[in-house]
């Protein structure tokens, strides 16, 4: 699947992503397993929200990480990625 | 991992339980002869734990790291507090999975567990064909099992569906994922028969040949590749025909966590079969403690108990030397190599396991099912001549 930067996107059906104390991540739940996100990974998922469109979620991060040199690719990436594994389907 | 020092295994432990299983009753409508529950599960039956008890059982598992949680059995509909229990889970934050063989799921209880925040249910089916289905659960239950296939669907339920594999369905492998796709799965898991428990007695009568066991494997790589994303199919291979033996729960008290029914805190289901081992309860000094510091849960964590060959086996970490139970149930030494290794000095006990299954006079022995009798006759030595060649009640 490929992705266009005024997609938005959501948690796919079935999973759930949230922020674990015990573990200091964010994880993805669902039936049969679990992945125990990275800092970044994390940082994007948390705003694949079902509202933010992807040009939105790499413009929030840039001004959050504003130090931080291809941060755009590695939004991109991150969210093919997601996608690949099925963790996030496309909302509209 | 655990802390070690001189091969004595530190009670300070940075790992977290990920997965609770809870096992929260043995008693069971079904009477499948290829259950991994203790044969001697009768002994437990009436002790089991209240709502209350499972609720903190809950909220300290949660604590210590616990997200996964299962509830299992037996057959956890028997009991009647499940819908509390899958309202606790939501509050606390787990992603709760029922795993069930159907009966006792009405529309009034899978309603309630949808607005309660049960996240998936796990179905267990047997074969496409009806005979198939009765004979090995040891009750008509066909029917029925296709009716709540569509009832979880119809509630918006991710359908995740478990087949234990075994000789009288490995045969109809691609017309069960054909099935499967039908009833609009979404994930299949073909569980080849692990042996503990009852089908590990019943191992003579259940085990396929390597052949079947390949031929099954293509015809699911096949399938695959036909269904696409659309229905995920694990296919667990079966660890007798292996080289190397499983990482068994991932790890002795790396993961998983099992409660069981009377409260019994255990790091894989077959655990008690183990001598010298007291595991904890949660009556006792509670989970984190059970965790993180008992005897029982240190005991196999990181690679200080490993004798030779695995102590300087260059794969060591792949398996951590495999299945304690397994080990100790086959060869009387929990701390040897699991005899599926190939490396093991034991090993030949599968090799003769593995001939054994193909004769047959054992083959055609009669099963013993599942049921509170044959638990009984188990309990009180009548059927010896059955375990005889095990170093524990399986």
């Amino acid at each position: 699947m490929t992705i266009e930067h005024q997609d938005i996107l959501k948690i796919a059906a079935h999973h759930r992503f949230q922020w674990e104390e015990a573990q200091q991540s964010h994880v993805i739940l669902f039936p049969e397993g679990m992945v125990k996100l990275n800092g970044s990974a994390g940082e994007v998922l948390s705003l694949v929200d079902g509202k933010n469109s992807i040009d939105q979620i790499i413009s929030a991060l840039k001004e959050k990480f504003k130090d931080v040199e291809g941060i755009e690719k590695d939004i991109l990436s991150m969210i093919q990625f997601a996608l690949d594994k099925a963790w996030i389907e496309k909302a509209n | 991992m655990a802390i070690q020092n001189n091969g004595v295994a530190a009670s300070v432990t940075h790992t977290q339980p990920l997965w609770l299983l809870a096992e929260i009753t043995y008693r069971c409508p079904l009477h499948c002869a290829f259950c991994y529950n203790p044969t001697d599960y009768d002994k437990h039956t009436q002790s089991e734990l209240s709502t209350e008890q499972w609720i903190n059982v809950l909220r300290d598992a949660r604590k210590l790291g616990a997200l996964q949680l299962g509830i299992s059995g037996g057959e956890p509909l028997l009991r009647d507090d499940i819908e509390d229990i899958v309202i606790e889970a939501k509050k606390l934050g787990y992603y709760s999975n029922l795993i069930t063989s159907g009966v006792g799921l009405t529309e009034k209880r899978i309603q309630a567990f949808k607005e309660g925040g049960l996240d998936h249910i796990q179905l267990s089916m047997h074969d496409i064909t009806e005979e198939i289905n009765n004979f090995i659960t040891n009750t008509k239950t066909f029917e029925l099992k296709k009716k709540v296939a569509a009832m979880i669907k119809s509630h918006g339920y991710p359908m995740v569906l478990n087949v234990v594999i075994h000789r009288y369905n490995i045969g109809h492998i691609k017309e069960i994922l054909e099935m499967a796709e039908a009833l609009g799965a979404d994930y299949v898991e073909l569980a080849n028969t692990q042996y503990y428990g009852w089908s590990l007695v019943n191992r003579n009568q259940l085990m396929p040949t390597k052949e079947q066991i390949d031929h099954a494997e293509k015809v699911t790589n096949e399938f695959r590749e036909k269904v696409g994303n659309k229905m995920k199919v694990f296919f667990v291979v079966p660890d007798y025909f292996s080289d190397r033996p499983k990482k068994c729960m991932n790890g002795w008290g790396e993961v998983f966590m099992i409660v069981t029914a009377n409260g019994d805190v255990l790091p894989c289901h077959s655990a008690r079969v183990l001598p010298n081992m007291e595991f904890p309860n949660v009556k006792d000094k509670g989970l984190m403690w059970a965790w993180q510091d008992s005897p029982a849960f240190n005991r196999y964590r990181g690679d200080s108990w490993m004798k030779e060959p695995c102590r300087t086996c260059p794969e060591k970490e792949n398996d951590l030397g495999g299945c304690r139970c397994q080990a100790f149930l086959l060869s009387g030494d929990a701390e040897s190599a699991d005899p599926v290794c190939s490396l093991s000095p034991n090993h030949h006990i599968i090799e003769k396991a593995i001939e054994d299954a193909k004769n047959p006079v054992l083959q055609s022995q009669p099963i013993l099912f599942r049921n509170d009798k044959n638990s009984k006759k188990i309990l009180s030595g009548e059927a010896n001549d059955l375990i005889k060649d095990f170093h524990a009640t399986p």
